[in-house]
Formats: C-alpha cells, sequence, structure tokens
C-alpha cells in the first residue's frame, strides 16, 4: 500500500515537480513579504496608539488623537474578527466596485490582503510588547529630550522587536500556512497547485500527502531560521573589555583634582553596624 | 537675576486628591550644588520630575533663564535637552550599548555629527572611568557602573543643569562611593547640580546649599553649615537626628 502511495507520488512528482516547485516559491513570497507589511502597519500602529495626550493638551489634537485611536481599533477589530478568506473576496470584488479600481496582478491584491490581516494581528502584538517595556526606558528618552517619535523608533521599538519575535514568527508561520486561502481568488500558490493537480490526474491522496510534508517541512524551516535570528537579536552574551584606549592613557582611571577621597562609609553606615 | 539658570514659582502637584507639592517656590543659581533632604514621600522626587516636566504641574510654572517652559512656548523636548536628569535606577537604554547610550542623544537630538558625539562620549566615559565598558550593554555592567554610564549619558548633552534623582538609592553598599565620587568630581568642576539625597555627608560635604522638604512644601533651606548643623524648625532637627544619629 505505501508502495503504491510512493510510486503515484513519484509519478505526480515526475509530471508536475516544477509546478509544485513553483507553488512553493509563490507561497513563501506572498508569506514573507505579506509578514514583514504586516509588521510595519503593526509597528505604525504601535506609534501611533501610544501618542501621549495629556489633559493639557489642544482640544484639537485630543479629538485627532481619540479619532486616530479609535479607527485604529476598529481595523483591528474588524480584521481581526472576519475570515481572511472572506476579506480576499470582498477587496478583490469590493474595490472594482466602489472604486472603479480592477487588480490586473493577481499578486497585488493578494499582497495587499494578505498583509492588512497580518498588520491587525500585529497591532495588537506590538501594543502588548509596547506594554511590556519598562516605563523607565520612556523616561530616560524623555530626560535627554527624544520627542515621542525619536523615543519609539530608537528606543522602545528595536527592545520591542525582539520581545515580539516569537509573535511574528508565529504569524509567519500562519501566513505560510493560510496563504492557501488565496485560491478563491484565482493566487497559484502551493495550495492552489494541489487543486490544479489533483483535479487533472484524480489522484488526490498522494498529492494531499505531498502538500501536508510540503507545508510542515516550510514551517519547520521557518521555524528553525526564526529561533536563529532571535538568537541574534538578543546581541552577544559577552563583551571586549577596551584595554588600549584611543583618547588619554588614564583609562579606567579617574581622578579629579582638589577632591577628598570620601568617608562616606565610615559616618554614615555607623548607626546599622551590629 | 542673570546668573540663575530655573525658578520653580507656585508649584503644587496633587495626584487625585493627594496634595504632594504644595505652592513651591525655588530657584537654581549658576554653580549651585544644591542638596534637596527630607523624609520619602515628603514631594523630594516629585519636585525633580516636575522639574524636567516628567510630571505635568497642577499649577504654578518653571522659568528656563526667565522664560516659562510650562506655558508652550518653549518646545519642552529641546527643554529637556538642556537640563540633565539622573535616575534612581539608571534607566539606561537597554538595547544599546554602553557608547551608543551616550552618542544616541546627541545624535537624534542635538543634531551633532557622529564622529563628534564619539567622541565626547568617549571624554565623559573616561571621566566616569568607564572607558573600558564602551562595547558592554547595561545588562551586563552592574549597577555603580550604570549609574556612572547614566552620568556620562546626561554630560554628553552638555546640559547646563543636572538633577539627580536618589542617583545611590539603588546602590548595593560598596557601589555608592564610586558613584559620589563622580558626583563630587562633578561639584569640583562648578557643575551646577540638583540632587535628591539621603546621603547627608555628601549634602554636608559637597552641597552649597541645601533644601528639606517635609509633607510637600520646603521647611528650610540655606548653607549646610546652617541647615544641618543649626537647623532652625524643630523638624528639621527631629529628621537630621534620626539620620546622623
Amino acid at each position: 500500500m505505501l508502495g503504491q502511495l510512493f510510486s503515484d507520488i513519484g509519478a505526480i512528482w515526475a509530471r508536475y515537480g516544477t509546478v509544485y516547485l513553483s507553488g512553493i516559491g509563490n507561497t513563501l513570497l506572498l508569506a514573507t513579504v505579506a509578514t514583514l507589511i504586516g509588521c510595519l502597519i503593526g509597528f505604525v500602529c504601535g506609534i501611533l496608539q501610544t501618542i501621549p495626550c495629556a489633559p493639557g493638551d489642544p482640544l484639537l489634537k485630543r479629538v485627532l488623537l481619540t479619532l486616530l485611536r479609535g479607527l485604529i481599533r476598529a481595523y483591528v477589530e474588524v480584521f481581526r474578527g472576519t475570515p481572511m478568506i472572506l476579506q480576499a473576496v470582498f477587496i478583490y470584488y469590493g474595490l472594482p466596485y466602489f472604486f472603479g479600481v480592477t487588480f490586473k496582478d493577481i499578486w497585488t491584491v493578494s499582497i495587499l490582503v494578505v498583509s492588512i490581516n497580518t498588520g491587525a494581528y500585529m497591532a495588537e502584538s506590538v501594543r502588548g510588547g509596547i506594554m511590556s517595556i519598562d516605563p523607565g526606558q520612556f523616561e530616560g528618552a524623555k530626560a535627554i529630550g527624544m520627542n515621542h517619535f525619536q523615543t519609539m523608533l530608537y528606543i522602545i521599538l528595536p527592545q520591542t522587536l525582539r520581545n515580539i519575535m516569537p509573535q511574528i514568527g508565529n504569524n509567519y508561520i500562519i501566513n505560510v500556512k493560510d496563504t492557501s486561502v488565496m485560491f478563491i481568488i484565482g493566487f497559484q500558490d502551493f495550495f492552489a497547485v494541489h487543486k490544479m493537480v489533483s483535479g487533472a490526474v484524480f489522484k488526490y491522496f498522494p498529492s494531499a500527502f505531498l502538500e501536508m510534508g510540503g507545508y510542515l517541512f516550510l514551517t519547520l524551516l521557518a521555524s528553525f531560521l526564526l529561533r536563529k535570528l532571535e538568537k541574534k537579536l538578543q546581541g552577544s552574551a559577552n563583551y571586549e573589555l577596551v584595554n588600549t584606549d584611543q583618547l588619554v592613557m588614564t583609562a579606567g582611571n579617574y581622578q579629579y583634582p582638589g577632591a577628598a577621597p570620601y568617608e562616606e562609609k565610615s559616618r554614615d553606615y555607623q548607626g546599622e553596624k551590629p | 537675576m542673570s546668573d540663575t539658570i530655573l525658578e520653580v514659582r507656585h508649584l503644587s502637584k496633587t495626584f487625585g486628591t493627594h496634595a504632594v507639592l504644595k505652592d513651591v517656590d525655588f530657584t537654581v543659581r549658576k554653580g549651585d550644588v544644591t542638596s534637596v533632604i527630607g523624609a520619602s514621600g515628603s514631594g523630594k522626587s516629585t519636585l525633580l520630575r516636575c522639574i524636567n516636566l516628567l510630571e505635568t504641574l497642577t499649577t504654578g510654572e518653571i522659568l528656563f533663564h526667565g522664560e516659562s517652559v510650562t506655558g508652550g512656548k518653549i518646545n519642552q523636548s529641546a527643554y529637556r535637552a538642556r537640563v540633565g536628569m539622573v535616575f534612581q535606577n539608571f534607566n539606561l537604554f537597554s538595547n544599546l550599548s554602553v557608547l551608543e547610550n551616550c552618542v544616541i542623544g546627541q545624535v537624534k537630538v542635538n543634531k551633532a555629527p557622529r564622529k563628534e558625539a564619539r567622541d565626547r562620549a568617549l571624554h565623559y566615559l573616561n571621566k566616569v572611568g568607564m572607558l573600558p565598558y564602551i562595547n558592554a550593554r547595561p545588562a551586563q555592567i552592574s549597577g555603580g557602573q550604570k549609574q556612572r554610564v547614566a552620568i556620562a549619558r546626561a554630560l554628553a548633552m552638555e546640559p547646563e543643569v543636572l538633577l539627580f534623582d536618589e542617583p545611590t538609592s539603588a546602590l548595593d553598599p560598596e557601589m555608592v562611593g564610586e558613584v559620589l565620587d563622580v558626583m563630587k568630581g562633578l561639584a569640583a568642576e562648578k557643575m551646577t547640580m540638583l540632587v535628591v539625597t539621603h546621603e547627608m555627608s555628601f549634602a554636608r560635604d559637597v552641597s552649597t546649599h541645601v533644601v528639606y522638604m517635609a509633607d510637600g512644601v520646603i521647611l528650610e533651606e540655606g548653607p549646610p553649615s546652617q541647615v544641618l548643623v543649626r537647623p532652625r524648625d524643630p523638624r528639621t532637627r527631629e529628621f537630621l537626628k534620626r539620620f546622623l544619629g
């Protein structure tokens, strides 16, 4: 029985191997690009959502900020709360209805749909990531005069990125699998190849077997690479002491003329001695 | 007065119904090393955080060289860049190396060229004795070292006044000395400093001015020889007795 299965798979692969491979290529490209754009959307939402708003600010600013937050909230709820397969249909057939835009390229609309969907999840992940950062980091940045965007860009988001790497990995792996629903608008991904091939040769199980193996391989590979990336983002556990110094000879020594040696402990800690 | 850098006028701060600062008036002059002392909860840290606009004032105003920074005319970020702050918990940027911590503010806020910023950062890191550690990350160095880097980071912005919010309170006793040494050195160079502290010997030996706060008001201020040695207010006397033993 197994022999039969493998000989069927072999036959399918011999005839359609390149089609499967191009399907894998399309799946990976769509998932990767859409995840990256989705992350970008998530980070932008994160920056916008956290713009500080004090009661003393001008009314217009407060109104605009409230509106902005409401918009982001609505975006997240709508795209997190509906199936991606329907979102694809909605956007693919809906935009021509309202705006007269027709998509010449199936890639554009596929990337659009998956990015927007991923962005909705990432917006929440980023928000959580920002909340997990020590408030002292914000204060430290504020105290040296950084504004909100500088604080976010140089201090908070790099730390957030490191913290939410597992979530980004989650989203990437989900995207590798879930881009399969884009067959509904005619995107030629790995799963669409299965539909086409099995329809042509009437061998559903061997093709499905191949697909299962293929998807699992892709996700395992992705998960392995993401771990590596995560490690890299953690930074090195070691650092080099700089012993040869380019500035002055007194590296590691600090001395001030006229400053008497400090006798702090001998006085203040007397009371606590047993 | 021309050498007045900071002026706090009628400052009040309430958290909900709890009044932390009540109508505080207070001046920092160039070259002053002011120690703010008082029991926990007396409003010392809040005063400092208000001066750096990390808290919004309930009422009152803060003048920087005679101009109000709370009225919305002066850019608050630009003002903060002129007023350095050193925190109890260091608040070093954990994603950046020791050197980058001292460079980033200069480059992004003061728009200094990177090379110049790097040289200045190295200069101040050398000054606090942290030059060998420029490649380390904050998580890899000790508390006292972190605080010295935090001081270098603040100095690298070349502020006109440096605020210290209990800089040694989160440190192990053996690390207190190294940080106080650095601060003492700064005082010797006539850096204008405002220090909230529990280190009475620093207040007595280093500062030029001592402010005693209790229950959100300044009870007594003056030179250390007066406030610490011959306090007028009985509450100051009581506080000092507990502290100096």
